[in-house]
């Protein structure tokens, strides 16, 4: 960890050393330690430290952008020189208004003396009690258990300076038998949060259930999505459509939609950075402070997030979802939440007369971004449910469905959430489980 | 260098480690994107650091450092110690690497063309006038360019007394033209999608791509897709185009004989594989005709390099041998485990990343046909060419793949262009229907730079050498 007065130390001298126009400076420091286990051992075990400085350097509209994870000197001049001269070289962008302003940042708390303190023996301690009650189940362990402390500082040379130091806990397994699997998975900015007893008998469960499973037809389902599934379905739509240059290329499901119904009346999702269930982030990438976005309320399209870039392009404030300069791909929600409903998992089966209940999506990919159409296999316990039981397990499912199509046969929705790590790996989102009356499954795996 | 690689492998030794290797590694890179004339994003980036691998007590440890200082080699040597240490807390058996593998050596990509000597001028220029190209097609909203270029300096030293030093370079360009409608988006890209084609070589490698003169053509391409028809659903014949087929290798063939998937260590994020040990040399993975070999001495190849990051030489290896899935990609490890030496596939995500079993570039050789002829002798059919989407299950086993553009086969010529195309399968049977493969003349090499596996997070870029080829009674077309 460098510490808020070394990190202000190296945003100062970048700053004074840039003959640029506007300079920003991005600082990101990690100290981050993981634990893998597979085959019910620990067969991956690594630390790191590094930091990374990221200097944009804007002459008139022309940005260049240079980074280095040395902090010499030297390397600080010439990381400078190197984004100045970067800038020189571009054409003008004609969109590019400014870096943003100063604004006033709102306090939140997201870190942890237990985690940043996590020793590779408490790590082991953790893993060695679910790979114990796996191979108590005959069952075989894997997963990954990770420990971090981040500080993430922007400054600009318009006066703005953000830092924030934050810790993160990310427990995940996969549990085996010769046909079968279970997941488990909890992730917390305290370590002190996660129950990795817990995570394993989750885990251990589903893939004592899962075993022997039948080959069924594809075709049309009422589907029960676990929290899992649903967080690929927020994360899916976020990636394709929730962010402003995707609605300002025009391959937004969102174009031209706002204000419309798109989904179910009982779907209602918003990005905060400063809500503490979540992993919390107050500034984006340039510094500006999170806004609460609200993206979907009641089944309409609100809004989508912007970063200082877009808002320019359209006379509007950044909502403070930017990434990493240079970024292509534009804004993006991070910190995504579902809006509860009233049903328990429970109350979803036994009102299914026929149905599928999905642990969780893997690789899943857009096939048709504009229309939300996703293509992706279920994994690690996928079950029939008949008569309002979960009648038995089934193999693997392929599907090819629009994410909004579904989200508009919500049938019920879960009255608890959960933060689930996106696979992205940005940061997590909160999410209840679903009930959705049509889900479209393509193939079937062997 | 010598002194920090000799600190940090003395220190180990004397802590208790069994086996200790360093790998200090500086990358320098640059990239460009150019969007609707204009240069959105040219960035620099350098970075360096070291990190220690240790065997104690029979475990593994790993810890990094970006500071390349005497004092933090210690601190971060005596951290690999203990956490190997923990690691033997919960173990099963102790890590076995097989015999020795000892080599002083040096290796550097061979480059014609320094990219990083190059203008970035220059550079710009040509991104430019293939957008300007792609722009002038009525309809493309987006025209995009890129090119990226490494410079990747590694030394690895280990106990056993290797201390290798390679220096990779690589350079990658790639154009792609997105055409809106009313209700359609669709995208064209040249030479591959998702980014770019890269390969280990100089400029040369950008100039022979003809960026310019391709532009045009695919963004009057994407433009034409909007309003081609839907490509038609059902059981039918399938020839596939050498970009798309470098895909389908990559994920079909390329993850599933990585050795450390079959045995179960990448299960709870990369899944495993369909190809367990009892079936090396006798499971029938593909037609007689289906030739498949890992070959990391390619010369261009993005998986081709002298040395992979356990100091193994890089090595030519049949995967699959007239059908019959006969190679794995090893590591030592996982290679001591089957009786066998390394075949040299462990590569890093850079100082900060343990090595993984990675491809290298995963080839199928190529077959007999002219592709003329395999068209003419294709009755009824849909050419399918460019990824667009992908998506493979945890074993390997059930894939789906849309491609960018399609055309229909009628009588043994290419017809109606169609949109949307997507096809589906199970892999051995797949490869199990493929009947022809195109030979050397429409054989080229392709690239993936983009391969993720393992936690924490790594990309490999890895090479693909295909040519066209036909595969019957595939399922087409499952979107609603």
């Amino acid at each position: 960890m460098l510490g808020e007065k070394k990190i202000r130390e190296i945003t100062a001298r970048v700053l004074s050393l840039s003959q640029a126009d506007q300079t920003e400076v991005l600082v990101f420091s990690d100290d981050s330690q993981l634990t893998r286990f597979a085959n019910s051992y620990i067969h991956q075990n690594v630390a790191e430290r590094d930091v990374h400085v990221r200097v944009r350097a804007v002459v008139g509209k022309r940005i260049g952008v240079a980074s280095t994870n040395d902090l010499s000197r030297e390397s600080l001049e010439k990381v400078v020189e190197t984004a100045l001269a970067v800038a020189r070289l571009q054409l003008e962008n004609p969109d590019f208004v400014s870096l943003p302003e100063p604004a006033p940042i709102s306090e939140v708390r997201a870190f942890s003396e237990a985690t940043a303190g996590f020793t590779p023996e408490a790590r082991a301690r953790a893993v060695g009690a679910i790979c114990r009650r796996a191979v108590e189940n005959d069952l075989v362990a894997s997963g990954a258990f990770s420990t971090a402390v981040q500080e993430i500082a922007v400054a600009n040379s318009l006066g703005v300076f953000a830092y924030f130091l934050t810790t993160l806990a990310d427990l995940k397994t996969v549990i085996m038998s010769d046909d079968s699997s279970g997941y488990g998975a909890s992730i917390a900015w305290d370590v002190e949060q996660i129950d990795a007893e817990a995570v394993g008998a989750e885990a251990v469960d589903k893939a004592l259930r899962s075993r022997n499973p039948r080959e069924i037809d594809p075709g049309r389902y009422t589907v029960i999505l676990e929290e899992y599934a649903t967080e690929d379905i927020v994360e899916m739509l976020s990636y394709v459509g929730l962010g402003a240059l995707a609605v300002q290329e025009g391959r937004s499901f969102m174009c031209d939609r706002f204000g419309e119904q798109i989904v179910s009346p009982a779907i209602s999702l918003w990005d905060d950075g400063l809500d503490p269930r979540g992993l919390p982030l107050p500034f984006d990438f340039e510094g500006v402070p999170k806004k609460r976005v609200s993206l979907i309320e009641k089944g309409v399209a609100m809004n989508v997030v912007y970063d200082s870039y877009t808002a320019g392009k359209e006379g509007k404030a950044s909502t403070g979802h930017g990434l990493p300069a240079p970024n292509t791909f534009g804004p993006l929600p991070i910190n995504m939440f579902m809006a509860p409903g009233q049903a328990t998992l429970e109350e979803m089966i036994a009102s299914t007369e026929r149905g599928i209940l999905v642990t969780r999506f893997w690789y899943t990919r857009p096939v048709h971004p504009k229309l939300a159409i996703i293509t992706g296999m279920t994994r690690d316990g996928t079950f029939l449910i008949e008569k309002g039981e979960v009648a038995y397990p089934v193999k693997n499912l392929r599907f090819t469905q629009s994410y909004l199509d579904a989200l508009s046969s919500v049938e019920m929705v879960g009255r608890t959430t959960k933060l689930v790590r996106s696979d992205f790996e940005l940061n997590g989102n909160h999410v209840p489980a679903l009930k959705l009356g049509e889900f479209e499954f393509t193939g079937i795996t062997k | 260098m010598r002194e920090l690689t000799e600190r940090a492998l003395n220190l180990a030794e004397v802590q208790g480690a069994g086996y200790a290797d360093i790998r200090i590694v500086r990358r320098e890179s640059q990239g460009i994107t150019v969007k609707n004339g204009v240069v959105e994003a040219l960035s620099s980036s350098e970075n360096q650091g070291f990190g220690v691998r240790v065997v104690v007590d029979g475990a593994w440890g790993f810890a990094s450092s970006a500071y390349l200082k005497p004092a933090e080699v210690d601190r971060v040597t005596a951290l690999a110690v203990q956490i190997a240490k923990a690691s033997a807390l919960v173990k099963t058996r102790d890590v076995d690497l097989g015999p020795p593998v000892v080599h002083i050596a040096t290796y550097r990509t061979p480059v014609e063309v320094d990219p990083f000597a190059v203008s970035l001028e220059k550079k710009i220029e040509l991104l430019l006038a293939a957008d300007e190209a792609m722009r002038r097609a009525k309809g493309v909203k987006v025209a995009k360019g890129n090119m990226a270029f490494i410079r990747e300096h590694k030394i690895f030293a280990n106990t056993e007394g290797s201390f290798i030093e390679q220096e990779i370079i690589e350079s990658g360009a790639g154009l792609e033209a997105t055409a809106v409608g009313e209700d359609d988006v669709q995208r064209r890209s040249y030479p591959n999608s998702f980014g770019r084609h890269q390969g280990t070589a100089g400029y040369e490698f950008i100039e022979a791509l003809d960026l310019a003169g391709n532009a045009g053509r695919i963004a009057e391409e994407a433009v034409a897709l909007l309003t081609a028809p839907q490509c038609p659903s059902g059981t039918m014949t399938v020839i596939l185009g050498a970009a798309q087929l470098a895909l389908q290798v990559h994920e079909s063939c390329g993850h599933p004989v990585e050795l450390d998937r079959v045995f179960g260590t990448e299960a709870s994020y990369a899944g495993t594989s369909f190809l367990t040990a009892e079936k090396l040399g006798k499971f029938r993975y593909g037609s007689e005709i289906v030739n498949i070999t890992a070959d990391a001495t390619v010369p261009g190849g993005l998986g081709t390099f002298g040395y992979d990051d356990e100091g193994v030489p890089a090595q030519r290896t049949p995967i699959v041998r007239e059908g019959i899935f006969v190679g794995y990609l090893t590591s030592r490890e996982t290679a001591a485990m089957l009786g066998r030496q390394s075949n040299g596939a462990m590569r890093a995500d850079g100082w900060n990343r343990i090595p993984l079993i990675r491809m290298t570039n995963i080839n199928l050789e190529p077959g007999e046909w002219d592709f003329e002829d395999l068209i003419a002798d294709t009755d009824d059919g849909i050419y399918m060419e460019m990824n667009k989407s992908w998506s493979i299950d945890d074993k390997r086993l059930n894939f789906q793949f849309g491609t960018e553009i399609a055309y229909q086969i009628k009588k043994g010529k290419l017809g109606q262009m169609y949109k949307n195309a997507t096809y589906t399968g199970i892999t051995p049977q797949f490869w199990a229907d493929c009947d022809a493969i195109c030979n050397e003349k429409y054989w080229s090499m392709w690239s993936t730079p983009n391969c993720g596996k393992g936690q924490p997070s790594q990309i490999a870029r890895v090479g693909h050498g295909t040519a066209p080829a036909r595969f019957r009674n595939v399922r087409v077309g499952v979107m609603k």
